[in-house]
């Protein structure tokens, strides 16, 4: 507390847009965890309330659709060696990121334990799992494009499929891909020795916060989208 | 668990002493754990499609390895197991409220599909 500004009789407090800025700034601590992890966390909470209105709204045009949805199952099958598997390259993406979810946890682990290194180089390896995830995602759109999937038509069945698929998994998408540049940046922090220097980790687990946020979103999105 | 090795944030408030266990630490043990259980589940709900389920089952078997996937992840991975209740309500409460939301679009929904099928009929 730099400026104590005291709420007691007597003691002036600024007026108008100071006083808003004093007020709203008055250390008052809510959360007993740095500021940034709390900050993360209701920036999550916000993040939920966007990829719910999605999901809602994705359920709403399901339901009040009078044609058939196309079957998640076949859509997105692979040809693999001969072999005709539904879903595979769904299930092959899920663990892709839960793979990295793992990786980011030793990262935060290490980083708490002061491996530099170590942090380092997970949260590398998980920014690469992310990468891959998006390679893959790239390569499922394609597929569904040159199909003909159009957010206004599909060849399968409701129109609103196109459009709830690529809203969806868009936006999820742009989640983990901005996912891999924070966390390409907070890694090569780690590896300069910032976070020695600066005395703590704790940015290491907000990022792990948010990263572990983009699996639960996928976990959702593989259930309603890809399963139902 | 076994809590008196896991120092979270609950137990970091001696008046006086000098607290130098930083932020969240726990064994590596329970990640690898999890981790585990995560592929585990994730393969079950992919076994759901894969064995062609149907109905209720199908659809209660989603939602049960969903669940168990976001808790697992928001607890553990996320440490929100080991944050104090203040944070715990905070976050996670105010997600609950958008089951009045997917309730109201799912009865609307059901209002357009009813009133298309009449309007096509006709």
């Amino acid at each position: 507390m730099a400026t104590p500004v005291s709420t007691a009789q007597g003691e002036a407090t600024p007026e108008g847009l100071r006083g808003v800025v004093s007020d709203w700034s008055a250390d008052k601590q809510a959360f007993r965890v740095p500021w940034g992890k709390a900050m993360m966390w209701i920036f999550l909470l916000s993040d939920t309330f966007i990829f719910t209105c999605f999901l809602t709204g994705y359920m709403n045009v399901r339901i009040s659709t009078t044609v058939p949805w196309p079957n998640p199952s076949e859509v997105f099958a692979l040809d693999i060696a001969g072999a005709h598997i539904p879903l595979i390259l769904i299930a092959i993406m899920t663990m892709v990121l839960i793979t990295s979810s793992g990786t980011m946890a030793m990262a935060v682990n290490f980083g708490y334990r002061r491996h530099r290194a170590n942090t380092a180089a997970l949260m590398l390896l998980t920014a690469g799992f992310g990468a891959t995830f998006v390679a893959m995602q790239a390569f499922e759109w394609t597929k569904l494009i040159v199909e003909g999937v159009r957010p206004w038509a599909n060849p399968w069945g409701a129109p609103q499929f196109g459009s709830c698929f690529f809203m969806i998994t868009g936006f999820h998408g742009l989640h983990v891909s901005a996912g891999v540049v924070y966390l390409t940046v907070v890694a090569n922090r780690v590896w300069r020795g910032f976070y020695d220097r600066k005395g703590s980790y704790e940015t290491v687990e907000i990022a792990g916060l948010y990263w572990h946020f983009v699996d639960l979103v996928w976990v959702f999105i593989f259930a309603f989208f890809y399963l139902w | 668990m076994d809590q008196t090795v896991i120092p979270g944030p609950h137990v970091a408030e001696p008046e006086a002493t000098e607290q130098h266990v930083e932020g969240q630490q726990h064994p590596i043990r329970i990640y690898f754990v999890i981790w585990a259980l995560l592929f585990v589940f994730s393969t079950f709900s992919y076994l759901v499609d894969y064995f062609h389920l149907h109905g209720a089952l199908r659809w209660s078997l989603i939602i049960l390895f969903m669940l168990l996937k976001a808790g697992c992840i928001v607890a553990i991975f996320m440490h929100m197991a080991w944050e104090r209740l203040a944070l715990k309500f905070a976050i996670l409460v105010p997600p609950l409220f958008l089951l009045i939301l997917i309730g109201l679009m799912a009865v609307e929904g059901d209002y357009t599909f009813l009133t298309r099928l009449t309007a096509f009929l006709r």
